[in-house]
């Protein structure tokens, strides 16, 4: 039998992804939200190398067609999906602004990840691999002079930037 | 003047070749007496390349200003009518040219390299040889690949096919030779590390050489950047200011990887570590800024940036492979010289915020990296090509630079060696505070008061990012404040002068930290003005005389439309009244230029800046009744951004500045000196 503690925390976790939802999707139904969202995340294809929205140059071929069509599929409210998968199929791979999450394109967003941790938990390994390097025996014998005084002098100017 | 121009590039390639040649031969007998007089040529004649590259750099430009279009080169990117700083520009503004000016930049470099050899004569006769070899390739491919001065084929014509529309602005005639001032000048160090490398130089003043000279490289690279950006916001008319486009990446690419250096190189200056990770990031900075000429030149990767496909870039992909196997060779046979001691006192350390420091510039240079190669990756792979812009690059980049600037704002609180926790928390405790203050006035303050404010992140994630820009760069600018003060208070305790004056003294003896500062601070405001385009607004319309439309708080009115025409170009405008709140505040004129000579159109953006917001009028045409559409965009914070690199360059500045002596040395001096005594009884 669930502790009543557990059933709390349980519904809190609950309550906290409902939240984070509603954070992250809300706005998503707004038709003119979607048609700024789905249009920066599409390109022009008119070779000006422009995300959809933003391509302004004189006399284009390709962008007042494509931005009807983006316009006139957010207001049949085809989903985000179906919208980008015609504009694929029409204009080809290159119009989605990003790589898609699925197959070899998925490589490009893992790598970067994959990339970070790999480094993260490699300076911590160095970190603590320097950390734990056995210090070298404090020098005892005759007072320090001439050149060995010099280059502590020099050391500790290096060293505490005062 | 093209065979004036061929001939002084001939000479200036003998005079590489020589240099190397005669350079190298000195070095590999030290012993012989002669190998001294024999060195000294070598570098005399390295001195002499510059003079040259400038003999035909000017051939280039005289033939541009005497419209001397027998020139190819000259033909392809001058016309008559042309203004004439354009035509000096025509330099730098198509594929042989800019080669030529790169060769000129390497030039110049080595000119004052060779000039001030007395700081170190075997390692600038070292650095010399690799300088030499270098300017060998670039010559040889202005010479034999893409020369500059290569005759027109058929009969001579009347007049040029202009230069590209998009160049031709004030901007334009500064920001290629301050990026080719940072590109080339990345070989000066890479000259130095490989050079100390292969000599198995004791000591390390070899990294204080590299050091300045990457910072100066640094500087004007980050200058051409700022300027590109500027140019691609004042020009392109499209609103923003960085579209993540392969040639604006080549860019980035090395002035992260320099930036990282410029952190590491401390930890071997002061703790002697790092040396093997510092050899590779120097050369990464050298090989990446290649890297970059090779994908603008060899069309390996499409870009509406990029320079004419041609065959050069094989000559690239060579020089590559040649540069990354000589200095894999020369790491591999002396790696043992770069041990180094390595050991940390503390895991919360200046040293270890600078390892990770070193990891995120490293991660975004990965990042972006990958980015641009990724479409040719696919299509190798799975025969597609795919397009990798910007909604990649904000995902992937904008965490990893934020977490990059919690540490800018960590790193200056942490001690070298060690750092307690307690005087971490007592030092970063307020400047928390008051940060968190600065993001939750930002956050509920009423949009009414300023397009930057309002920022609730829970409308949209991108509100979530600028206010946790907002956030950090205000920590950041705490911590660099408090420790301007706090340095200046011990001064101010013990002169007496004020705390201004304090500070400025502070500044003084020590230039390079506090320069430091500065540019960190340049560097808040930059972020400021990024965070600012969560809330770009942007609106089109046709207007006719007297339309309105509004966009923000402003009411634009086309008063008139109407054209001029000219030897150069025919213009259309609209003159736009800007009304606030039923108040005239201003007349704006979008454009759109046709160039006949290219017979290229282009739209030239009228902006108002303002500290909160720019105000941005496009002329994008004009409709079926001949009425202009106009777009206008509202862009906050825009303004931070430029004011932010000024900072930067400033600091660059400053941080070259011999510091002024520290009488409190003496003090630590004296200590050491008591305290030496008593370790000995």
């Amino acid at each position: 039998m669930m502790s009543k503690s557990n059933s709390s925390v349980r519904r809190a976790v609950q309550c906290a992804l409902l939240s984070l939802a509603i954070f992250l999707f809300s706005g998503a139904s707004d038709p003119s939200t979607r048609f700024k969202e789905i249009g920066h995340q599409l390109m022009c294809i008119c070779s000006c190398g422009q995300i959809l929205l933003e391509c302004n140059h004189v006399g284009c071929p390709a962008s007042d067609g494509m931005r009807n069509e983006l316009l006139a599929a957010v207001t049949r409210g085809d989903s985000d999906s179906l919208v980008q998968q015609a504009f694929v199929q029409k204009y080809g791979p290159t119009v989605l602004a990003a790589p898609t999450n699925r197959g070899f394109d998925r490589t490009a967003w893992i790598f970067p990840f994959v990339a970070f941790a790999v480094g993260f938990v490699a300076v911590v390994l160095v970190v603590r691999a320097w950390k734990n390097r056995p210090t070298a025996a404090a020098a005892g014998g005759p007072p320090v002079a001439g050149a060995d005084l010099d280059r502590f002098r020099r050391q500790a100017d290096q060293e505490t930037e005062l | 003047m093209a065979f004036l121009g061929n001939f002084a590039l001939l000479l200036a390639l003998a005079l590489s070749v020589y240099s190397f040649g005669a350079g190298l031969l000195a070095l590999l007998s030290p012993d012989d007496p002669k190998s001294q007089r024999l060195s000294e040529t070598a570098r005399r004649a390295g001195v002499v390349i510059f003079g040259g590259v400038l003999l035909a750099s000017l051939a280039l430009v005289i033939s541009a200003f005497r419209d001397d279009f027998s020139i190819a080169y000259i033909f392809h990117h001058s016309n008559r009518d042309l203004p004439l700083p354009y035509k000096f520009a025509t330099l730098w503004s198509g594929q042989e040219g800019s080669l030529l000016f790169w060769s000129l930049l390497l030039g110049g470099y080595g000119f004052v390299l060779r000039l001030r050899y007395k700081t170190d004569p075997r390692l600038f006769a070292y650095a010399s040889i690799v300088l030499a070899a270098v300017q060998i390739f670039f010559l040889a491919l202005v010479n034999f690949a893409a020369n500059p001065f290569g005759l027109l084929e058929g009969p001579l014509r009347p007049d040029g096919s202009g230069l590209n529309p998009l160049l031709q602005y004030p901007e334009m005639v500064i920001h290629p030779p301050m990026l080719y001032l940072g590109y080339v000048g990345f070989t000066v160090p890479f000259a130095f590390a490989l050079g100390a490398l292969i000599m198995k130089y004791p000591g390390e003043k070899w990294i204080h050489i590299t050091r300045r000279w990457t910072m100066v490289t640094w500087g004007f690279l980050t200058c051409g950047i700022f300027l590109g950006s500027h140019w691609a916001y004042s020009v392109l008319g499209w609103g923003g200011y960085w579209g993540w486009d392969p040639v604006e990446n080549a860019s980035l690419m090395p002035w992260l990887v320099g930036t990282a250096f410029l952190h590491s190189v401390m930890m071997q200056e002061k703790r002697g570590m790092l040396k093997v990770w510092n050899m590779w990031l120097v050369f990464a900075c050298f090989w990446l800024a290649i890297l970059g000429t090779f994908l603008t030149r060899s069309g390996i990767i499409s870009s509406v940036h990029a320079f004419a496909q041609s065959s050069i870039g094989d000559w690239f992909a060579w020089f590559l492979g040649i540069t990354f196997a000589v200095f894999v060779f020369f790491f591999l046979k002396n790696k043992e010289h770069l041990r180094s001691e390595n050991k940390l006192e503390g895991m919360i350390s200046r040293e270890s915020s600078f390892l990770f420091n070193n990891l995120l510039f490293l991660l975004l240079t990965l990042d972006v990296l990958w980015g641009t190669w990724f479409p040719k990756i696919s299509e190798l792979v799975q025969g597609n090509k795919v397009t990798v812009g910007a909604p990649f690059y904000n995902r992937v980049a904008i965490p990893v630079a934020l977490v990059l600037l919690l540490l800018t704002a960590l790193g200056p609180l942490l001690a070298w060696r060690k750092t307690s926790f307690e005087s971490l928390k007592r030092n970063f405790t307020w400047p928390t505070v008051a940060a968190a203050v600065v993001a939750l006035f930002v956050m509920f303050t009423p949009a009414s008061w300023g397009s930057i404010f309002g920022l609730r992140p829970w409308h949209d994630v991108s509100y979530f990012y600028s206010l946790m820009t907002i956030f950090l760069s205000a920590l950041v600018a705490f911590t660099v404040a408090s420790e301007f003060y706090r340095g200046g208070r011990v001064i101010s305790e013990k002169s007496g002068q004020g705390m201004f004056a304090s500070m400025v003294q502070l500044t003084h003896r020590n230039t390079r930290r506090y320069g430091g500062y500065v540019v960190h601070f340049g560097v808040v405001l930059v972020m400021i003005g990024f965070s600012g385009s969560a809330l770009n607004q942007d609106k089109e319309a046709e207007l006719g005389y007297g339309d309105h439309m509004q966009i923000g708080s402003y009411d634009l009115v086309c008063r008139s439309y109407t054209q001029d025409d000219n030897a150069n170009q025919e213009t259309e405008w609209a003159l736009m009244d800007v009304y606030q709140n039923g108040k005239l505040l201003r007349t704006m004129t979008p454009q759109r230029i046709f160039y006949k000579a290219s017979q290229q159109a282009s739209t030239k953006p009228d902006i108002d800046q303002g500290f909160k917001e720019d105000l941005y009028l496009v002329y994008e045409g004009q409709n079926d009744k001949g009425q202009p559409v106009i777009k206008a965009h509202l862009n906050p914070m825009v303004i931070w951004i430029w004011i932010g690199a000024w900072v930067m360059i400033i600091g660059t500045g400053l941080a070259l500045v011999e510091p002024a002596p520290a009488p409190v040395t003496v003090r630590v001096a004296k200590m050491i000196e008591q305290a030496a005594p008593v370790a000995g009884d």
